[in-house]
């Protein structure tokens, strides 16, 4: 913050030249961490699971009885998802997923959080205000249905379930996947329409 | 600790502002920030509750005018000095001054590919029956400690109910100190939006805490 500090990339750079040289980290592994959440580690998995959730009853079962192991079942698994919780939106009761006390995120089924995840903006006003959030993301819900936050205060991680939009009967379960967003699995959004 | 970290229902930041197509990183800074970050914690002898509470115990005005991953890079500074893995003569010069200490070798790309995909559960055995069960009406404790804690200041004196119950887990309160994970029943608990915040609140909002068994206690019907 001070005036004398140098500006953040270098003081990142410097930072892990020293921790190379003192061989704490090696370069390798740091570029495979880069690599698997920038190009392994999405949305696209926690999409699977719900496509997947759509059109598998038994599945679906699966998922909200134990949501780790059912994401596990299509590669989804490891770290900041040890403990997952599957919730199902329905028409009545809508689901949204925020960290107040820092940025606690699924990451094995939506890889890194996006910024405004991580913003004081939505961690302050998610759970004072969520159909305000809503609101700020473009979408309007009836005031019959009822939000449901959760607030991942533990080491528990939540993937919301959103509502299959209608049109999509006879899609198969990779066209099904397209229409689910990262943000209608974090609750800040619905599922595309076809 | 009650800390600005702690910004559940907090006024003044604005409208949320989604960034369209938004990319997983936004400089390059910010990929070896988050990958020093996960490389090295597993061989700095401290865990993820003691980041956390790092992260949380900088400065407010420092936290507050700090970009995300900002935040991590002077966390993992101040974990460095604090372990002794890093003197602050050296961060500065960016140059090895003291030689690392033994047995503090890299982890390797298989070690790293193994560790992610294992993750770090934090469920751990409880030999004392569960205080609570679904259903139950509990009060979240008005507690105010310096050090690290994870339950909100929004759900402290509040009342809601025992939704889920999770199972024993590392208490962080005691990990982040490196005092022992001392495993303890976790719970989620449901409070009602005018429970929290009010009876001009929105009724149909509720928000579910996740909370270990010693932030509760138990409402007398």
């Amino acid at each position: 913050m001070s005036e004398t500090e140098l500006p953040i990339a270098l003081r990142v750079e410097a930072l892990e030249s020293l921790l190379i040289e003192k061989g704490y980290v090696d370069p390798a592994t740091l570029d495979k961490i880069i690599d698997t959440y920038e190009n392994e580690v999405g949305p696209q998995l926690g999409a699977a699971v719900v496509a997947k959730a759509w059109v598998d009853p038994a599945y679906r079962d699966r998922l909200l009885a134990d949501a780790t192991t059912a994401a596990a079942e299509v590669g989804a698994e490891g770290r900041q998802g040890e403990h997952l919780v599957a919730v199902e939106a329905t028409p009545d009761q809508h689901h949204m997923v925020v960290c107040t006390l820092c940025s606690c995120y699924p990451w094995t089924v939506l890889g890194l959080p996006p910024n405004w995840y991580k913003s004081p903006a939505y961690r302050a006003k998610a759970v004072r205000d969520p159909r305000g959030v809503l609101e700020d993301f473009g979408v309007t819900l009836p005031n019959t249905t009822s939000i449901r936050v959760w607030d991942s205060s533990a080491e528990i991680r939540y993937l919301v379930i959103p509502m299959r939009p209608e049109g999509t009967e006879g899609m198969s379960e990779a066209q099904l996947a397209k229409l689910v967003t990262r943000d209608s699995m974090i609750g800040t959004g619905l599922a595309l329409r076809p | 600790m009650n800390g600005v970290h702690d910004m559940g229902g907090m006024h003044g930041f604005g409208p949320v502002i989604p960034e369209p197509h938004e990319p997983v990183f936004h400089a390059d800074w910010e990929r070896r920030v988050l990958a020093l970050n996960l490389a090295i914690g597993r061989i700095g002898g401290w865990n993820i509750d003691r980041s956390r509470h790092t992260r949380e115990s900088l400065p407010p005005a420092t936290y507050l005018a700090s970009s995300y991953y900002e935040i991590w890079l002077r966390g993992l500074e101040n974990l460095l000095v604090k372990h002794g893995l890093v003197g602050t003569e050296e961060l500065a010069s960016g140059k090895m001054i003291h030689l690392p200490p033994p047995g503090k070798t890299a982890i390797t790309v298989d070690q790293i590919v193994e560790g992610l995909r294992k993750g770090g559960p934090c469920d751990r055995d409880v030999h004392t029956p569960a205080m609570f069960e679904v259903g139950q009406m509990v009060r979240a404790k008005n507690i105010n400690p310096s050090g690290h804690t994870r339950l909100p200041r929004y759900a402290r004196g509040k009342i809601g109910e025992i939704e889920l119950v999770h199972g024993g887990f590392v208490f962080p309160d005691t990990n982040a100190n490196l005092e022992g994970e001392h495993p303890q029943w976790c719970y989620t608990v449901r409070f009602t939006g005018t429970e929290l915040w009010g009876p001009d609140s929105d009724p149909t909002t509720s928000v579910s805490v996740d909370c270990f068994e010693t932030y509760l206690e138990p409402v007398p019907y």
